[in-house]
């Protein structure tokens, strides 16, 4: 522990509180990264995670507590401070300019230039070359970023913050989209950078990784500070334990016994993606039935709900519907064979946000507005009224555009819509991301409602207790693979080899032990 | 798109509901408003003669025809820059075919001249996935070019005396027959748009292509049979440019797409699709044939009028897209 502690601060944030409007995002939360460590950030989503990162980029500004970087204190930092103090972000979502080379991305907004003042793309290749070759890894410094794998996108973000000389490295989530092999090569450049004296803050969900590389942890729940101390005092269970929390988020409520009935309407056999190699997904879905699908990002759940509703090309195995062998190749199609797609994206996949809740609702139902050419307009206003009604759409008419209502609402009019077609499976990505507790209880409760009416749901979601609040048993997908199928029954009753643990975390366990067979 | 929230319970008055739309109806306003001051200022030289109201309609009515087919082009989120020469060409195609075939073979021609071109930027467009701007900016110039080529760049007589009569040239009774062809083609275009399935896909694949193609719309082949029916509409603009001038010529309709799309606009159509009104776009076709009116009639030059004209379009266009545009 001496040899730790001799390690340099690079960076502390000391007793940051940050509210938005009742909600307190941060309390007095503290945050040191040291030079040579790195040091994993861990919570739930709405933990605080993102508040933190935003304020050590200098975006946002705290209400209170200080910041302090190589000595020098700060009340809240600029992008601009942040970047010349040395604090290098490399984003979840890439900030590469995909028509440009890679050099030029490097050096984007940071051009190296002539004597002559124009720009000097050659010398910032040779810069760039010289980048990569300290990273240890091999770009062109002259291609085109389109043109790279994302794990080469990755390391070019990083190289573009080494570029600025960046002390302190912030990675957020950046395993999502890489394959293992790129891994390997990013853990390996990582701990090269630790070894340069480094300090790095890395934010992942995915447990084995942190333990594969983080020296120390940092847990953070409702905005509070939970703990934070070296990784080797943590065992998976323990680590976990502290990113949930003892209390039960009691979604109990939305429980009902299961309505499943025997027949089976669906069975997947070895499913994959023609997009993605080493897919492999089986499963079976009785009438009536609830099915959670559990994963981390990346796992494959949206890419398997997509295949199921023919808008991603199927490489092998085998779709049974209704006992009979189909294959499903547009969502046409799908919607004809009785399926119903929440897509994971309300507002770009879900909805035509200019256009009134009557017209998003008609979309998927226009064929059924009567045989002629013409829109049943009397028809379509019963079926929207009707719905308005029973999903209790808060709007002032079907006649108000999308985009005027809440998330919540407009999450209703998606759900509205597809229910409008009547399905036998409906199935739904991530349904409640992004909307407020009341239109999420609903949601729930109205997935309860459908199963008992004997349709058949899967349902994807990153959170746990939701997914154990609703599902009659549940599928944990990890690198596109179908890895495990629990019965909520048995996570709620057998006692396992982490006795301790609630059937939420022992749920985490499984996901997070799929990670590590993928 | 805040005006969705002023309708809440009781009835609003007439000036709250002219307030939250009158940028909407902009287009009306405007046409009132211009007609309204021609008709003041030119009484003495015969702007509200009727003569002169009905020459307005059959100059207009190419624009408007033609207009009515990119209201749902513009609809659908693509463009049709071609009109205007494909016009031009099935002109020039009809006119040869009625001398060489009579009058069913010259309309057949006609029509089929515009189904060809369609197909051609459709399927380039839904298949190879060139956008539209492109496919028909190359078309504007294969149209026109060979046009200029099936008939030695000469005008072709139109020797068939009915042809003048359906097409253009006549009347129905005290109605000029191009009036009745902005009207039959006004209607139809506005019910498929307002009415059909057909028309409320065409909105969606403008409003979010994605989300359309998610609702299980086959998005490929609602584009493709907008891009068809613009062409074939283009055709039929040309074939009333031949009925009316009895000639068909590689020049008739050269430019028209930019009226065309001016009048649309105008009416208050989206250029960024998924919004779109018929009516407004044949009002915008007779504003611009308003317009051209009454500053001739002011005695304006050439150059003045340009200058105008293209002035007036800009204040409409400001004043009806103002706070429209996707963030």
């Amino acid at each position: 522990m001496i040899e730790l502690a001799a390690k340099p601060i690079a960076v502390e944030m000391a007793a940051i509180s940050k509210r938005f409007g009742g909600v307190h995002a941060l309390r007095e939360v503290s945050f040191s990264a040291r030079s040579g460590e790195i040091h994993a950030l861990l919570g739930e989503n709405g933990a605080g995670k993102s508040t933190i990162l935003k304020t050590l980029r200098g975006v946002q500004a705290p209400d209170s507590g200080t910041i302090t970087i190589g000595g020098e204190v700060f009340d809240r930092l600029t992008p601009h401070v942040a970047r010349q103090k040395g604090i290098g972000m490399i984003f979840q979502e890439m900030s590469l300019v995909p028509t440009l080379s890679v050099a030029q991305n490097v050096f984007l907004a940071n051009e190296l230039l002539t004597s002559a003042g124009l720009i000097d793309d050659r010398a910032m290749e040779r810069r760039s070359a010289e980048i990569f070759g300290s990273m240890g890894v091999s770009i062109n410094p002259a291609a085109i970023v389109a043109d790279l794998s994302t794990g080469q996108q990755q390391l070019t973000e990083i190289a573009k913050a080494l570029s600025q000389n960046a002390a302190v490295l912030v990675l957020d989530e950046p395993t999502s989209a890489l394959t293992a092999g790129e891994v390997d090569i990013l853990f390996g450049l990582l701990r090269r950078l630790r070894a340069e004296g480094k300090a790095i803050v890395y934010v992942s969900h995915r447990m084995d990784e942190i333990f594969r590389i983080a020296d120390h942890a940092t847990v953070l729940r409702d905005g509070r500070l939970i703990d934070s101390r070296p990784i080797a005092d943590y065992t998976l269970a323990t680590l976990i334990a502290d990113i949930m929390g003892k209390a039960t988020r009691d979604l109990s409520e939305f429980t009902t016994a299961s309505t499943a009935q025997d027949e089976v309407i669906l069975r997947v056999e070895h499913l994959s993606s023609k997009l993605r190699h080493g897919g492999d997904v089986s499963f079976s879905l009785r009438r009536g039935e609830v099915l959670g699908i559990a994963g981390l990002l990346g796992a494959g759940r949206s890419r398997l709900a997509r295949m199921l509703f023919g808008l991603e090309p199927i490489a092998g195995g085998t779709i049974t519907l209704r006992g009979r062998t189909t294959t499903i190749g547009s969502p046409k199609q799908a919607t004809e064979l009785g399926l119903a797609l929440v897509p994971e994206d309300r507002r770009r996949q879900g909805l035509v946000l200019a256009h009134s809740i009557q017209d998003n609702i008609e979309l998927p139902i226009l064929k059924r507005l009567g045989s002629s050419p013409f829109v049943d307009l009397f028809k379509s206003r019963a079926t929207t009224d009707d719905l308005i009604k029973r999903l209790a759409i808060k709007t002032v008419s079907r006649e108000a555009a999308a985009n005027s209502l809440s998330g919540g609402n407009q999450q209703k009019i998606v759900i509205g819509k597809w229910l409008a077609t009547d399905p036998d499976i409906l199935i739904m990505d991530e349904p409640t991301a992004g909307i407020d507790i009341g239109s999420k209880g609903e949601v729930l409760r109205l997935v309860r409602e459908l199963a008992a009416e004997g349709k058949s749901i899967i349902f994807i979601s990153s959170e746990l207790a939701e997914l154990m609040a609703v599902s009659d048993s549940i599928a944990v997908m990890s690198g596109g693979r179908l890895v495990e199928t629990v019965d909520k029954a048995d996570l709620l009753s057998s006692p396992g080899d982490a006795a301790e643990l609630r059937a939420e975390q022992k749920l985490q366990l499984i996901v997070q032990r799929g990670g590590n067979h993928g | 798109m805040a005006d969705t929230t002023a309708t809440a319970g009781g009835r609003e008055s007439f000036l709250g509901y002219f307030k939250r739309t009158w940028r909407q109806n902009i287009i009306y306003i405007g046409f009132i408003v211009v007609f309204l001051f021609f008709a003041a200022t030119l009484y003495d030289k015969g702007f509200l003669a009727p003569n002169n109201l009905l020459n307005i309609a059959r100059q207009t009515a190419m624009i408007a025809v033609m207009a009515v087919a990119m209201t749902l082009v513009l609809s659908s989120g693509e463009i049709d820059l071609s009109v205007g020469a494909v016009a031009g060409l099935a002109s020039v195609t009809t006119a040869m075919a009625i001398t060489w075939g009579g009058l069913p073979a010259g309309i057949a021609i006609g029509l089929l001249t515009g189904v060809a071109v369609g197909l051609i930027n459709g399927l380039l467009s839904t298949r190879l996935m060139i956008p539209t701007f492109l496919t028909t900016l190359a078309m504007m110039g294969i149209a026109k070019g060979t046009a200029m080529w099936i008939s030695d760049t000469a005008a072709i007589p139109v020797l068939d005396p009915l042809y003048p009569a359906i097409f253009g040239g006549g009347n129905l009774g005290p109605i000029p027959t191009l009036l009745i062809w902005i009207l039959v083609v006004g209607v139809i275009g506005h019910v498929v748009l307002r009415r059909t399935k057909f028309g409320r896909q065409v909105l969606a694949v403008g409003g979010n292509v994605v989300a359309a193609r998610y609702s299980g719309i086959n998005t490929s082949r609602v584009k493709l049979w907008v891009i068809v029916i613009s062409a074939v509409t283009a055709s039929l603009a040309g074939m009333l440019y031949a009925g009316r001038l009895q000639t068909g010529r590689f020049q008739l309709g050269e430019g028209d797409e930019l009226s065309v799309i001016a009048a649309v606009v105008l009416g208050g159509t989206s250029l960024f699709g998924g919004k779109g009104t018929v009516i407004g776009s044949i009002i915008g076709a007779l504003m611009i044939g308003v317009i051209n009116n009454g500053l001739i009639l002011m005695g304006l030059e050439y150059s003045q009028q340009l200058i105008a004209r293209g002035g007036i379009i800009i204040l409409a266009v400001a004043l009806s897209q103002a706070g429209t545009r996707p963030a």
